[in-house]
C-alpha cells in the first residue's frame, strides 16, 4: 500500500459518494478544522460532488491565518535587527505585516531563511555564533512537538543565540470558542487527522457531550475526507454526537505519547489573540519559565506595536463558519493572495486562498 | 646631476604574477593575458567552429536563412550548477534551443555570454563548458559568438550563463500560443515537474534524498519530427517556470480559449510525485526543462504522440487536455474524482507548506 493513490480512487470515491446521498435527509451544516482539509476539498472538487443540504464550512486550522497581525509585525521588527538571522516556514515569508513582509526585508539586505524544520534553525545558530538566530514557532499541535525539540536541543547544546517567537495555539480551544459562540451554524466536525496523530482525541469527548455534536477525526485524502463526511452525517441523521475516527491508519485515542511529554516539557497553556477571532482563553502554548531565555519576546527589546485590521475584511466570520469567502465584498477584487487584506488570504492554506485558487466550476 | 649607476639587472626585482590559476580572478574579465589565456584553454577546445575561430567581434550566422528568422534570448542561473541529470552549462544551452525551437524552426546558432564570479573553480567551469559543447552537439546546434565577465566574489552565484539563439522557419508553419482551437488536443511529451524538483532536492535543505534526475534537455530534433508529421501544428511552448499550470494559461490568453485538463492523465513520476506531497508543491506548477506542450487538431494527435512516443525525448507523451471555446483565457482541471475546478497561474515562488 502506497497511502496516496488508494485514497484517491475515482471508483472508491463514487461508491462514499452514492452512500453519503443515499444516508443524508436534511440539511446539515459540517466543519472541516484543519486549512489542509479545506485545501483538498477544493483541490479535489468534493464540494462540488457532495449532496446540496451538505454545507461545509470551514474552520480557522490554518495556523499562518490565525497568527495575530502584532505578531507578525514583531516578526518584522526582529528580523530587520541588524545581526539576527531569522528563520520560518516558507509560507510566513509573503505574509504582510502592516507595513511590509519578510520577502521584501530579505530583498531589502535582512538575513531570513526559510527551513523546513526549526531544528534547522538550531544548526544554524551553531554555525553563527555570533548572530542570534530566532525561529518563527508557529502552528497546531502538530508543529508543537518539533519545535519543542528544537528548544530541548538547544538547551542540550548550551546555546546563547537561539530563540522562538512563539505563536503555538490549539484546536480544542478553537472548537469551544466556535461553537460556544451565540451565532454558531456548526452542527458536525471533522476534526485534522494530523493533529490528532499527535495529541489522540480523547480530549474531543467532552466537546462532543457538551454541545451535542458528532466529531469525526478525519484525513487529508479525497476518501478520508468522504468517509469522515459519511460518519458525521450518519451520526447527525441519527441525531447521535459520538467521537469517531475515520483516521484509524494513523490515529489512535491516545496519540503520540512521547511527542505529548515533549511539548509538555516546553510549553504550557496560555492565553492567546487569534487573528479575525480574538482572545480565546487557554487557546496557546507559551514557552515554560524554565525555557524563558529561549523567548524571542523576551530577548529583543521591541517598540509597542499597534496595528489595524481592514474594516471590510470578514476573516474573523470565515474562520468561524459563519460566512463564505464569496460573501466578501474585497474577495477577488480588492482582497487577493497578492494583496490580501485579512487573515483567510494570506496564506496558502487559508480559506479565501483556496477560493481564490480553486474556485470551482459550474459543469454544464 | 651625479651620474647614477644603475644596479645590474639580475633578473626582475619585482615578482613577476602568478599566470596560472585554479580559480576564477579579476583580471580573466580584464580583457588581457589571463582572458586570452582562459579564452584559448577553457573555451575554444570545446566550443571551436569557423565562425567563433575566425576571432572577429561577429560571426555570420550559418546555415540556410531562407526562411524567416526568429530569434530569442534567455538568462540562466541555477544553485547548485551541477544537478542530477544536468548542469548550468546543459541547462544554457538546452533552454535558448527549445525556446527557437517551438517556433517549429531550425536552430542555426547560439551565442553565449558568461558572468563569472572571482573564485570560481576553473575545472568547474571546464565541465560547464563541456557540458554545453555537448549538449550542443547534441543538438547541433554551434555557438558561433561568446563573451566572458567577471565580477568580485558575492556579486554572483559563481555563473550565470546567458545564451542567444536563431532560427530559421520555413512557409507553411503558423506555430504560435495565440493559434490553439476549440477541439484541439493539449498533448505533453512526458512526466511533469523532473527538473524543478531535481534542483530542489540538489540542494539538500529539504532532507530528503530523492532519486531525481532532471529533465533538462535540447527538443529541437523531437520537435522537428512532430513537424515533419504535419504542419497543422497549432502551439509547441515548453512548459518551465511556472510549471504546465502557468504556460497553459499564457497560451488560453493568448489564443482567448479555455483549456481543460484531466487530473487522472497527467503523467508524475512516483518520486516527484512523493516529494511533492511532502512539501506541499503541485507538479502542475513545477519547473519542466526538457518538455515540450504540443496544441494541435485532435485528429492529428495519435499520429503525433506514436511519433513522439519513439524519440528518447517522447517516450511518455500523451494527451491530457483539450482546448474548448467556453471560459476563455482559462484553464480548468477535471480533478480525478470528478469535480472540475480552475487552475490558476503560478503566483509569487512555490514556498514549502508548514503542515
Amino acid at each position: 500500500m502506497r497511502y496516496l493513490e488508494e485514497f484517491r480512487d475515482a471508483d472508491l470515491v463514487q461508491k462514499v459518494l452514492s452512500r453519503i446521498h443515499n444516508t443524508v435527509k436534511n440539511p446539515w451544516v459540517i466543519m472541516e478544522v484543519c486549512g489542509g482539509q479545506t485545501h483538498s476539498i477544493m483541490q479535489n472538487g468534493i464540494d462540488q460532488l457532495l449532496p446540496d443540504n451538505i454545507e461545509l464550512v470551514h474552520g480557522p486550522g490554518c495556523p499562518v491565518c490565525v497568527t495575530p497581525l502584532e505578531l507578525i509585525d514583531k516578526a518584522l521588527a526582529i528580523a530587520s535587527l541588524p545581526g539576527v538571522i531569522f528563520c520560518s516556514f516558507g509560507d510566513m515569508l509573503r505574509v504582510p505585516g502592516s507595513s511590509t513582509d519578510l520577502l521584501k526585508l530579505r530583498s531589502q539586505g535582512a538575513q531570513v531563511k526559510i527551513v523546513y524544520s526549526p531544528l534547522d534553525a538550531v544548526r544554524i545558530a551553531q554555525q553563527n555564533p555570533d548572530k542570534q538566530v530566532v525561529f518563527f514557532a508557529i502552528g497546531f499541535e502538530t508543529t508543537a512537538p518539533v519545535n519543542a525539540s528544537s528548544v530541548l536541543y538547544a538547551n542540550k547544546l548550551g546555546l546563547q543565540n537561539f530563540s522562538l517567537l512563539v505563536s503555538q495555539v490549539t484546536v480544542p480551544a478553537a472548537m469551544h470558542a466556535i461553537l460556544g459562540s451565540t451565532d454558531n451554524r456548526v452542527q458536525g466536525f471533522l476534526a485534522a487527522g494530523h493533529v490528532c496523530t499527535i495529541m489522540g482525541y480523547h480530549q474531543y469527548h467532552a466537546i462532543s457531550k457538551r454541545y451535542g455534536v458528532p466529531i469525526v477525526v478525519t484525513g487529508f485524502e479525497p476518501l478520508d475526507l468522504l468517509q469522515g463526511i459519511l460518519m458525521a452525517v450518519v451520526q447527525l441523521e441519527n441525531g447521535s454526537s459520538q467521537v469517531e475516527n475515520a483516521y484509524s491508519r494513523l490515529v489512535n485515542e491516545a496519540g503520540n505519547i512521547p511527542a505529548q511529554k515533549m511539548l509538555n516539557d516546553v510549553f504550557e497553556p496560555c492565553d492567546r489573540n487569534w487573528r479575525g477571532i480574538g482572545m480565546i482563553p487557554a487557546s496557546g502554548l507559551c514557552l515554560r519559565k524554565k525555557f524563558a531565555r529561549f523567548n524571542a519576546e523576551e530577548h529583543f527589546e521591541l517598540a509597542d506595536i499597534t496595528t489595524k485590521e481592514s474594516e471590510i475584511c470578514i476573516a474573523g466570520h470565515i474562520l468561524k463558519g459563519i460566512k463564505k469567502p464569496t460573501q466578501c465584498p474585497a474577495f477577488g477584487s480588492l482582497c487577493t493572495p497578492q494583496h490580501p487584506l485579512g487573515a483567510t488570504m494570506v496564506s496558502s492554506e487559508g480559506t479565501c486562498a483556496a477560493y481564490f485558487r480553486y474556485a470551482s466550476v459550474k459543469q454544464e | 646631476m651625479t651620474d647614477h649607476k644603475l644596479p645590474d639587472m639580475q633578473g626582475p626585482l619585482c615578482p613577476l604574477p602568478y599566470n596560472h590559476y585554479d580559480r576564477i580572478v579579476l583580471g580573466h574579465g580584464s580583457g588581457g593575458t589571463l582572458t586570452s589565456e582562459l579564452v584559448e584553454k577553457v573555451f575554444l577546445p570545446y566550443f571551436s567552429n569557423p565562425a567563433l575561430l575566425a576571432g572577429d567581434d561577429f560571426a555570420d550566422i550559418p546555415g540556410d536563412l531562407s526562411g524567416r528568422l526568429v530569434v530569442s534570448t534567455d538568462a540562466h542561473i541555477v544553485s547548485p550548477l551541477f544537478f542530477p541529470g544536468g548542469d548550468i552549462g546543459r541547462l544554457a544551452v538546452s533552454g535558448t534551443v527549445n525556446d527557437i525551437a517551438v517556433s517549429g524552426g531550425t536552430p542555426l546558432c547560439l551565442t553565449a555570454s558568461f558572468i563569472l564570479e572571482e573564485g570560481l573553480k576553473i575545472s568547474d567551469l571546464e565541465k560547464i563548458v563541456r557540458s554545453m559543447a555537448e549538449t550542443a552537439f547534441e543538438a547541433g546546434v554551434p555557438i558561433v559568438a561568446g563573451d566572458t565577465k567577471v565580477v568580485e566574489r558575492g556579486k554572483a552565484d559563481g555563473i550565470f550563463i546567458s545564451t542567444t539563439g536563431v532560427a530559421s522557419v520555413q512557409e507553411g508553419l503558423a506555430i504560435s500560443g495565440a493559434n490553439a482551437h476549440p477541439g484541439d488536443a493539449v498533448l505533453i511529451s512526458g512526466t511533469l515537474g523532473d527538473h524543478g524538483m531535481a534542483v530542489l532536492t540538489a540542494r539538500g535543505e529539504l532532507g530528503l534524498a530523492a532519486d531525481i534526475c532532471s529533465d533538462v534537455a535540447p527538443l529541437n530534433h523531437l520537435i522537428k519530427k512532430i513537424t515533419e508529421v504535419t504542419q497543422e501544428i497549432h502551439v509547441l511552448r515548453d512548459p518551465t517556470r511556472g510549471g504546465v499550470a502557468t504556460t497553459l494559461n499564457e497560451i488560453a490568453q493568448q489564443s482567448k480559449v479555455g483549456i481543460t485538463i484531466f487530473e487522472d492523465q497527467i503523467p508524475v513520476q512516483p518520486s516527484v510525485s512523493s516529494a511533492c506531497e511532502l512539501l506541499g508543491f503541485d507538479p502542475l506548477y513545477v519547473a519542466n526543462e526538457g518538455k515540450i506542450i504540443v496544441i494541435l487538431p485532435d485528429f492529428l494527435s495519435l499520429k503525433v504522440l506514436n511519433v513522439m512516443r519513439h524519440d528518447d525525448h517522447g517516450k511518455k507523451a500523451c494527451l491530457i487536455g483539450r482546448v474548448q471555446r467556453d471560459s476563455p483565457g482559462s484553464v480548468l482541471l477535471r480533478t480525478r474524482i470528478g469535480g472540475t475546478r480552475l487552475l490558476g497561474k503560478l503566483s509569487g515562488e512555490l514556498l514549502p507548506r508548514i503542515c
